[in-house]
């Protein structure tokens, strides 16, 4: 059920550059939001690489952002409930469709949150009209990868905020991850749910553990290789970016487990120690060890410093490091150069960097959509941009 | 709900419809006026139905099918291996396979699997009967095919566990199940390649 990630162990150089001036592989073309967060309804095109919105405040430019990180599985950008993304005073439920070009196929792209009425609040997906099973199916029509402010704190705060993170950069070359992590996550759950009814029947929970053992080393494995391959690009990219250079450091969550050895003797070492652990698990409530305990350190190369002990300006320029060398990875290993969604990103940036941070994303031959207050900010892209004005309902 | 207007019949029924898989109390609102609007074509025949499935169909005490007949159609099949028995999770999975006409054996209908997270234990399984059934002879091989989830393997699992020192051949449906595919929603082909490339375990 959980094959550990088959990544190529050698990084090929990237595909072929995309000629200035033509349209990324890979890219949304139209959007149509209805009934969602501020719009009742707008329906946008996009014609090039770069798409800036700009506006005032609450004028809804986030929002657009989030409608297109429905293009990938999960709730979006802001995590909110599907709920919270439908109108207040509309009719409850939500439409996003959108046009996608990706390799040359064209794909409609359509999310549906229905009004409230029994049914759980869970969006109704479809791609060129047919239901999609699971939202892992977003992943054989393009890659969605963004960059927001409330991913700011990163570095300095929860380690979940982290793990989130690193299974997302995963899930972008490794489309098996979210199953993979969802399952484990609840065959973890079973297993505390007896142990805390204080039902120890052996053979119930070695099933479990088996499946725990084999969906936790799996996604170890993916997560090392994602970190391993990750770090290859920072380097490779380290002299020409303007960006700081970001080195990683991975726990696997697992005390015990080395993972140089062979996948099967590891699950079966973590499956031991689980077993040796129920009563510890019991007393403690929840699962000690694990992979639901990985944790990804950043440390700020060049001063071989804790990114979290970096100044906030740092700490943006390396994530935002993190987030182009990914990029270039999934471009290179998914055969999609992915959709970037970078909210109010330029505003934090002097003038250097920001027109680096432009070209960056123009030589990755990736579509960007950009948010800023001032359309100023993006006066580089002149002529390469789509420049959106967006002004909410009450100032129109 | 909004208030009655076609008295309490009505919304009981609605209220009744409305419980069924894929009716919501909008479709259910819809279906009952339909039913009612239909007298003779629909809701007499439909009601008579009803009357006669209630009184004739019941649940196989071998295998957990249903049918009129106990045991079912399938039990009692001599052109059937009978001594092949493919173990499902739910009834739905053994029409899903037999629509597939992927084998041409027994069954055993767990119903259900295992989940701790939904309070369904072992006691509330057939695994007991499946036991018994083995242990009374003339099964020789299992084919074990519940779902890939979490719940589904790990009830295999717990299965194989309890077979143990049994004197039967185990197999399971190769992983040619679409990770996410519940066996009663796979395309009919994909169950068929799936029964045939079954691995021995
Ligand atoms: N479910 C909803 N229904 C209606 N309006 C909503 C809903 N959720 C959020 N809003 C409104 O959407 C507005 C725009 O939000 P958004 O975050 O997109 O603004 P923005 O343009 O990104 O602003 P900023 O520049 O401050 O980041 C907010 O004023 C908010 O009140
Ligand atoms: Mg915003
Ligand atoms: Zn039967």
């Amino acid at each position: 059920m959980s094959e550990p990630a088959k990544l190529p162990a050698t990084l090929e150089p990237p595909r072929d550059a995309h000629a200035p001036g033509s349209l990324p592989s890979s890219r949304v073309e139209t959007l149509r939001v209805g009934d969602f967060r501020n719009y009742s309804v707008l329906d946008l095109a996009f014609e090039s690489g770069f798409v800036v919105f700009h506006g005032n405040n609450g004028a809804g430019k986030t929002n657009l952002l989030e409608a297109l990180s429905l293009l990938s599985p999960g709730r979006g950008i802001r995590r909110a409930t599907y709920g919270e993304m439908a109108r207040q005073g509309g009719s409850g439920g939500f439409l996003v469709r959108a046009g996608i070009v990706s390799n040359e196929t064209a794909t409609l792209v359509e999310s549906r949150l229905p009004p409230p009425g029994g049914a759980p609040a869970s969006r109704h997906l479809r791609i060129d009209k047919t239901v999609a099973r699971t939202a892992d199916e977003l992943l054989e029509v393009c890659r969605v990868l963004w960059l927001t402010p409330a991913m700011d704190g990163l570095f300095t705060g929860p380690a979940g905020d982290r793990r989130r993170f690193l299974d997302r950069m995963v899930l972008a070359v490794d489309p098996a991850h979210g199953r993979r992590a969802s399952d484990y996550e609840r065959a973890m759950r079973s297993r505390n749910r007896l142990l805390s009814e204080d039902r120890m029947d052996d053979v119930w929970l070695s099933g479990l553990e088996a499946q725990m053992a084999e969906l936790g080393v799996a996604m170890a494995i993916a997560r090392r290789e994602l970190t391993r391959m990750l770090t290859a690009k920072i380097a490779e990219a380290a002299s020409a970016s303007p960006f700081p250079a970001a080195r990683l450091e991975l726990s696997s969550g697992y005390e015990l487990a080395d993972f140089s050895t062979a996948a099967v003797e590891t699950e079966e070492e973590v499956r031991l120690a689980l077993r040796r652990s129920r009563g510890i698990d019991r007393a403690a409530g929840r699962t000690r060890e694990g992979a639901h305990r990985a944790d990804l350190a950043v440390y700020f190369a060049a001063k071989n410093m804790p990114a979290a002990l970096a100044s906030t300006g740092e700490q943006k320029a390396l994530l935002i490091g993190l987030v182009l060398a990914h990029a270039q990875l999934v471009a290179q290993l998914s055969g999609f150069r992915p959709i970037l969604l970078l909210d109010e990103v330029a505003a934090h940036l002097d003038p250097g960097r920001r027109a680096a941070l432009f070209d960056l994303v123009a030589l990755l031959g990736v579509q960007a959509f950009m948010t800023g207050t001032d359309a100023a900010l993006f006066e580089a892209l002149a002529g390469r941009a789509d420049m959106i004005s967006v002004a909410s309902t009450s100032e129109r | 709900m909004a208030k009655s207007v076609a008295g309490p019949e009505i919304e009981k029924l609605i209220q009744l419809l409305a419980k069924l898989p894929g009716l919501g109390p909008r479709s259910a609102r819809r279906a009952a006026l339909h039913l009612v609007k239909r007298r003779e074509q629909l809701l007499t025949p439909l009601t008579a139905a009803m009357a006669e499935a209630r009184d004739k169909i019941g649940i196989c005490s071998t295998c957990g099918n249903i049918d009129s007949r106990d045991p079912c159609t399938i039990c009692t099949d001599h052109a059937r291996d009978q001594a092949t028995v493919v173990v499902v999770e739910d009834v739905s999975d053994l029409w899903a396979l037999e629509r597939a006409k992927a084998l041409n054996a027994a069954y055993h209908v767990l119903g259900g699997v295992l989940s701790p997270l939904e309070g369904v234990g072992p006691e509330d399984l057939t695994i007991r009967q499946l036991i018994d059934r083995i242990e009374a002879g003339g099964v020789k091989e299992l084919v074990i095919a519940v779902n890939a989830t979490v719940e589904g393997q790990t009830t295999a699992h717990y299965i194989m566990d309890r077979l143990e020192g049994l004197d039967v051949k185990v197999t399971r449906l190769a992983h040619g199940v679409p990770v996410g595919g519940e066996l009663d929603y796979l395309d009919e082909g994909t169950l068929a390649a799936a029964m045939r490339s079954r691995t021995a375990l």
